[in-house]
């Protein structure tokens, strides 16, 4: 029972923002910060699992965002709503309710076997080469679907508002709120129960060196494949998510600053610390919001800060650690296992 | 008529990689000694055309003076802007990078930092100068020439030959100086190097400037070629030069011109043979497969890991 506490009280939480949502106290803004906090933490975290647990260096976690994105949006449309591109939909439109959640998985799907395209060539090549790869990928990605008149090409798609709409006329609930909520915990729950499992060590392992993981009969191959994908997946994920949240994507907002924006929640955070890239993605969202009367200033300012950040604590804010290494009294109010001793 | 149409793209596409490869080479240099990703590189580049533009148009109005022939004043230019660029090179690995290297943080920090250094000087120079984009003044005349239905221009020209001989004078400092050796021996062996008593540091910011004045180089190069300039020039060229400099193989001044040109001739031959939308989607699928074959790059050597 008392292990279960954490999840609890994140649900508790999640049920009060959407009351508050609901009662509008929280207005519109508020909840578009509260979403893209979401999405922000399932992208850092999921990015934690390449660059962080595994050590690789991932730069195009956008264009599996996008996959995700344009896939949920483009099944969404073609099924619940009346477009002009696809026609009339397929399934009644009050269906979205219970259907958007396949939807969004859908879109995981896609882009976890997008994800295939790194995982791989990552079998022979490994650090900066592998950097390379991917950030080809997140431009072949983007160029792709720029080609493609079919889902709008660069001028971007859109019309995800009326799938929204039409889950509000069944129940009136800030819906896009909810999903992102539980997207979020689930994400990661997700990554926590898996790099805490015996398998999931497994890329710590490879991490740390490759040659001993393999004689230590760690399926290397599988593993980076499980990594890359279960990665790639969770971030076509937060791409579904954000294409609802805003109601209009394009390839544009998919490019490698999409992705430098990631990179630098997780290694602020702490490479291979997952309360780490939430606290960064947290943090950062916070900041960048608050920071946004200073205008042009804004991106001088924050990048500045970032560095004497790194100056001072070069490790990021949590380095390899969890928040309950810092606070073991933590580990014990949220009735946790208590850690073997090293 | 086949032929002509070849020369032509041939042609264009040295120029386009010429500027890759005066990049790539800042990335490659950087990178065999630090094992650093310098990703403020391409915005390094952006800061030589904005501080050419700066100079060329002092030279040119207020201080302009009969005893100014106009390629006195480029070549002022294209000096002056070296040596204040590698300036700002050198001051962001002392003032960034150092301190890092000093606390022996993982070398992704170190990464991330530079990023974030690429960012501010953007950012810093859209809110300096604003958004508005920039005319960059003639200094050469420009010439065309057509020999037997090619054209090509005194600039392109210029461009590709200064390359050549940017290559030629880096492999002669790589292989035959002093400076050149303890560059390749702490590439070969960091742990050993400082042992022998030869100054890294000192190694470093020699290094830094010249990855600094080549990219400030190509920056007045291409200001000349294409005159406009604007704060984010730098950054999409800047991953497409590291591109380039991972093809050819990171860390080997030879990959650096191979992957440069390589990368030059794919963008161009794509654009000439298909819609020039999908130059993005086929450049980029043919470096995966590319790596995918080879993943150390053209020259790259990949080393065996010791047990």
């Amino acid at each position: 029972m008392r292990r279960n506490i954490p999840i609890l009280g994140y649900a508790i939480l999640c049920v009060l923002g959407v009351v508050l949502a609901k009662a509008d106290v929280l207005d519109l803004y508020m909840q578009i910060i509260l979403m893209f906090i979401g999405i922000n933490v399932i992208l850092s975290t999921s990015l934690n699992l390449v660059n962080g647990y595994m050590g690789e260096f991932s730069v195009g976690h956008a264009g599996f965002m996008a996959v995700g994105a344009y896939i949920t949006s483009v099944l969404n449309i073609l099924l619940f709503t009346n477009s002009s591109v696809f026609g009339p939909p397929v399934l009644s439109p009050s269906s979205a309710l219970i259907l958007f959640p396949l939807t969004l998985l859908a879109g995981g799907v896609g882009a976890a076997l997008a994800g295939l395209l790194v995982a791989v060539p990552s079998f022979r090549t490994r650090g900066d080469y592998l950097a390379i790869i991917t950030l080809a990928v997140n431009y072949i990605v983007k160029s792709s679907i720029e080609n493609m008149q079919v889902i709008g090409g660069a001028r971007g798609f859109m019309g995800m508002s009326n799938v929204i709409n039409s889950m509000k006329e069944v129940v009136d609930l800030p819906w896009t709120l909810i999903w992102v909520f539980i997207s979020a915990g689930l994400t990661v729950v997700i990554l926590q129960k898996f790099v805490s499992s015996t398998y999931g060590k497994g890329i710590i392992a490879l991490r740390d060196d490759e040659i001993a993981a393999e004689i230590m009969s760690v399926n290397t191959q599988r593993m980076k494949v499980v990594a890359f994908m279960l990665s790639s997946g969770l971030a076509g994920i937060a791409g579904g998510l954000f294409a609802h949240v805003l109601g209009y994507i394009n390839p544009g907002t998919f490019t490698i600053m999409k992705s430098t924006e990631v990179l630098v929640m997780v290694y602020l955070g702490g490479m291979g610390s997952l309360s780490g890239s939430v606290l960064s993605a947290i943090g950062l969202t916070i900041v960048l919001e608050a920071f946004r009367p200073l205008q042009v200033y804004k991106w001088v300012i924050v990048p500045l800060l970032l560095i004497l950040l790194m100056l001072f604590r070069p490790e990021g804010i949590m380095g390899h650690r969890e928040l309950t290494d810092v606070f073991p009294r933590l580990r014990q109010l949220l009735g946790l296992k208590p850690k073997l001793s090293e | 008529m086949f032929l002509e149409t070849f020369l032509q793209n041939l042609l264009n596409a040295l120029q386009w990689g010429s500027f890759y490869a005066l990049i790539a080479l800042g990335y490659t240099m950087v990178y065999g000694v630090l094992l650093l990703i310098n990703f403020a590189h391409g915005d390094i580049f952006m800061v030589g055309a904005y501080v050419a533009f700066f100079i060329a148009t002092l030279l040119l109005g207020q201080y302009s003076s009969p005893f100014l022939p106009p390629v006195l004043v480029f070549a002022i230019t294209v000096v002056a802007t070296m040596v204040i660029t590698s300036g700002v090179g050198v001051a962001i690995e002392r003032i960034a990078y150092r301190p890092l290297r000093r606390k022996g943080a993982s070398r992704l920090y170190v990464v991330i930092t530079a990023l974030m250094c690429g960012l501010i000087l953007e950012n810093g120079n859209l809110a300096l100068l604003g958004a508005s984009r920039r005319n960059f003044p003639e200094m050469l005349s420009k010439t065309a020439y057509n020999i037997g239905g090619v054209n090509f221009t005194n600039v392109k020209l210029l461009v590709i030959l200064t390359t050549i001989a940017v290559f030629i004078l880096l492999e002669t400092i790589v292989r035959k100086t002093r400076l050149g050796m303890a560059m390749r021996a702490i590439s070969y062996d960091r742990m050993a190097v400082p042992l022998m008593g030869i100054p890294v540091d000192t190694v470093i910011v020699f290094t830094f400037i010249l990855g600094s004045s080549m990219a400030a180089l190509a920056g007045v190069l291409f200001a000349t070629a294409y005159p406009v300039l604007e704060p984010y020039m730098g950054a999409l060229v800047g991953w497409k030069a590291f591109i380039a400099a991972v093809l050819g193989g990171i860390g080997e001044i030879r990959g650096a011109f191979a992957g440069g040109f390589l990368l030059g001739f794919i963008e161009i031959f794509v654009a000439a043979l298909f819609p020039s939308t999908l130059r993005d989607l086929i450049a980029f699928s043919i470096l995966l497969v590319f790596l995918s074959i080879k993943p150390t790059g053209i020259f790259g050597v990949s080393r065996a890991t010791k047990i």
